[in-house]
């Protein structure tokens, strides 16, 4: 499994096809309490940058980008009652939704792990 | 007019200004945001920190809030009260010493220039008032003032001296503690005055969470001795600008720049209580043929608090609709950590404003349902004298 980073600060986990969305620890310490999770419909097509959900905070609502086109396959319902594992657990319990990958080659205009802690460490 | 403000000096300062709280609040791990021209704490790190647990705490304990950005200002001179009441509509000239009021600045539309609050400070036989403006208006409130004083009254700019809020069920017990006996002699809207360590201090029972608390004016060169004292205090935690923000929403109070403007009068903004019994009879004040007429006949639109279902919260902006017609606007909204739920504040409709009325938001292209409920949205709990109405 593989993991990448976007600038407007999703994650995106890789498994064959199969992608694994969520925001990253960075960006739930900026938006601080998070209140609302709307998340994307299921069978739902994305493209890369599209809005696909929202985080809703204290302060601000923010969107959520798709880093890849693909399917919508997967939303993590264990945010509707709880949303503020966005929070706690930004970069593993606290995923958005999964995506089925149309096209793997976007992962290469990615951030990995290291390019991204270089990029929030300018900020 | 005398005033001890250089003319030139009231533009809106270029340079980005600094609070006396600032070394403070960035060495408790605050989130520093630029808010009327100052780097402000909008939340505190570590335990106790972020929007909601400070929130909560201030409910159920007592928050500090740095507030000093906030224009301070006085108003003295014989006549003093008769010149701020061309100015505002509050019957400052039956307001006794040691009492707060609030009251509005307005245009001569009628339009709310800013809305502030006025303390009678006056000793001897000498009429001085205090008053607090809000930050963001400050610059052109003094602009205001200076125009329209007249000459035989004195302007002053308290700009080196903080303004603290200590927040909170307990807020008293813990001034008890700082002040000893000064809780004791204040009511919700009563204000006094005393020495501290050499520093002279103003303190106001009174506050924009809906709690009980006060309000501390002190000279800048204390600030920092008397936030450690009370944040030392076990019930004492430095609560930002984002806790501020949605405890005032959850008391329904409204926020200038964004709940009013210039172009909002006091009666559609529910705030006919500002307009004293005897300057409805009177006039006098600007705008006053305007707020008066809008008093008898009623206005076309109101500010009202909606509940919303579900727990998308609507932000300002969000129009409000009855079906397709949109029929109002919402000036601030959020969610809310008391009631676990997103409420807000609209202007709408008259026809439209009743309690229990249904609406629905349009809020970045989603449509959201909500209820028209009464303010505040989570209930006072002001120390009050007993049989008095403020």
């Amino acid at each position: 499994m593989t993991r990448f980073f976007t600038k407007d600060h999703e994650w995106i986990e890789v498994a064959g096809d199969s992608g694994t969305v969520g925001i990253t620890d960075y960006a739930q310490g900026q938006l601080g309490d998070i209140t609302f999770v709307e998340l994307p419909e299921l069978s739902r097509l994305v493209a890369p940058g599209e809005s696909v959900a929202v985080v809703d905070s204290v302060k601000a609502a923010s969107d959520v980008f798709s880093p890849v086109s693909g399917t919508i396959s997967d939303a993590n319902g264990a945010l509707e009652g709880e949303p503020e594992l966005v929070n706690s657990d930004a970069e593993t319990g606290g995923w958005l939704f999964r995506v089925v990958l149309a096209n793997p080659e976007e992962l290469g205009g990615l951030m990995d792990k290291a390019a991204y802690d270089a990029y929030v460490a300018g900020l | 007019m005398n005033h001890t403000i250089d003319p030139e000096d009231t533009s809106d300062p270029i340079e980005p200004l600094v609070l006396p709280l600032d070394a403070w609040h960035r060495a408790r791990g605050a989130r520093m945001v630029e808010f009327a021209g100052y780097p402000m704490p909008v939340q505190f790190a570590g335990e106790g920190g972020g929007i909601i647990a400070e929130h909560v705490w201030t409910r159920q304990n007592a928050g500090l809030f740095d507030v000093s950005h906030m224009g301070q200002l006085t108003v003295s001179g014989a006549g003093a009260a008769e010149a701020l009441e061309a100015l505002l509509p509050g019957d400052i000239s039956a307001l006794k010493p040691g009492r707060v009021r609030y009251s509005l600045l307005l245009g001569e539309d009628g339009g709310i220039l800013d809305d502030l609050m006025i303390t009678n400070i006056s000793q001897g036989d000498n009429p001085e008032y205090y008053l607090v403006v809000n930050g963001a208006t400050k610059w052109d409130d003094i602009a205001h003032l200076c125009e329209h004083l007249p000459d035989e009254i004195t302007l002053n700019h308290l700009d080196d001296r903080a303004l603290l809020a200590l927040q909170g069920p307990r807020a008293a017990e813990a001034l008890e503690h700082v002040f000893p006996g000064v809780a004791d002699q204040l009511h919700f809207m009563q204000a006094t005055g005393f020495d501290w360590e050499g520093a002279a201090i103003g303190v106001a029972r009174s506050g924009y969470t809906g709690e009980d608390g006060f309000e501390i004016t002190l000279p800048a060169s204390h600030a920092e001795r008397l936030a450690d004292a009370l944040c030392a205090l076990e019930a004492v935690r430095p609560a930002g600008l984002g806790a501020r923000d949605s405890l005032r929403l959850e008391a329904g109070l409204p926020l200038y720049g964004h709940d009013l403007t210039d172009h909002t009068d006091p009666v559609s903004a529910g705030l006919g209580f500002a307009i004293s019994k005897r300057r409805r009879a009177d006039g006098g004040f600007p705008g006053a043929e305007q707020i008066l007429k809008l008093l008898a006949d009623g206005t076309a639109a109101v500010r009202v608090g909606l509940a919303l279902d579900g727990r998308m919260a609507a932000r300002e902006g969000a129009g409000v609709f009855a079906g397709d017609e949109q029929v109002g606007q919402v000036t601030s909204g959020g969610f809310s950590p008391s009631l676990q739920h997103p409420i807000a504040l609209a202007y709408v409709d008259s026809a439209l404003a009743a309690l229990g009325t249904r609406l629905e938001l349009d809020n970045r292209g989603r449509r959201l349902t909500a209820t028209v409920v009464a303010l505040p949205f989570v209930a006072h709990r002001y120390h009050r004298q007993s049989g008095a109405n403020t």
